[in-house]
């Protein structure tokens, strides 16, 4: 699915790398643990995240992930964008919690990784 | 069972790095840097993709649980060897903490978004030869090694 394209049904705002937006995902991972993303997560998925940390962008960095979708309003600090800009990470936002935005993303047809 | 020692046969590149203890702001620089130098050497991706892995989640167990650290990355013509070493409490019962939901962390770690018992298999998971030596009050010492 077109990134940019996920952008629009969520209405999303983005905070870092918007060339990011031309990409694709094929799947899409929503979880608070970093271990679990870095346990299960292979590369073309979506990280759907409330944890604004450094760690966070670190784990897409490993996991080579292109997006990171951040719900609940929460809102990543400078260190991070500039890091995610970096890496070429795009950032987007949404005030939508983290099971609406799953639940939204699902009825338009992204589906989970396999674990 | 296989004990933990350094193999300094064939070695192409050493790569070292120093981890202090705490240091969450800057916990997954070594990892990152380790995954760009290996990238620069033409290593596949999949491969890049297990060794960053397994060196960032041996970073942040560095960073969480020790008092600091080593991380030193053989670079061989048939495989990446890991060896992580650290002066610390050392792990009590190393069958628990290999455990999938087994961790000690603190809450600090936990807001990171670490301490849910899954970085020690984690790193099993992604290597093809995991070896754990653990002296409680001393410290633990793990090797990894990723075939190509």
């Amino acid at each position: 699915m077109h990134l940019k394209y996920i952008k629009e049904i969520i209405k999303a705002d983005v905070l870092a790398y918007e060339p990011g937006l031309e990409l694709e995902i094929n799947t899409a991972f929503g979880s608070d643990l970093m271990s679990d993303v870095l346990a299960y997560v292979e590369d073309d998925t979506l990280l759907i995240t409330g944890l604004t940390n450094q760690q966070v962008i670190r784990t897409a960095e490993m996991l080579d992930l292109k997006a990171i979708l951040f719900v609940r309003g929460k809102k990543p600090c400078n260190e991070m964008i500039s890091l995610a800009e970096d890496k070429k990470i795009l950032l987007m936002s949404t005030k939508e919690s983290l099971f609406t935005v799953s639940g939204i993303l699902y009825n338009n047809g992204l589906r989970g990784i396999s674990i | 069972m296989n004990t933990y020692m350094k193999n300094e046969s064939n070695v192409a590149m050493k790569l070292h790095y120093d981890i202090s203890k705490d240091d969450f702001s800057r916990a997954g620089e070594a990892s990152s840097k380790i995954k760009n130098m290996l990238r620069q050497l033409a290593i596949e991706a999949n491969i890049l993709r297990r060794i960053a892995i397994a060196t960032y989640e041996a970073e942040i167990n560095l960073v969480i649980h020790s008092l600091g650290g080593t991380i030193d990355v053989y670079i061989k013509p048939d495989c990446i060897e890991i060896y992580v070493e650290d002066v610390g409490p050392g792990i009590e019962n190393i069958e628990l903490a290999m455990t999938k939901g087994f961790s000690t962390a603190t809450a600090v770690a936990r807001e990171m978004g670490f301490g849910a018992g899954m970085g020690l298999p984690n790193m099993e998971k992604v290597s093809d030869e995991f070896i754990i030596e653990s002296t409680i009050g001393v410290g633990t010492q793990i090797k990894m090694v990723v075939t190509y």
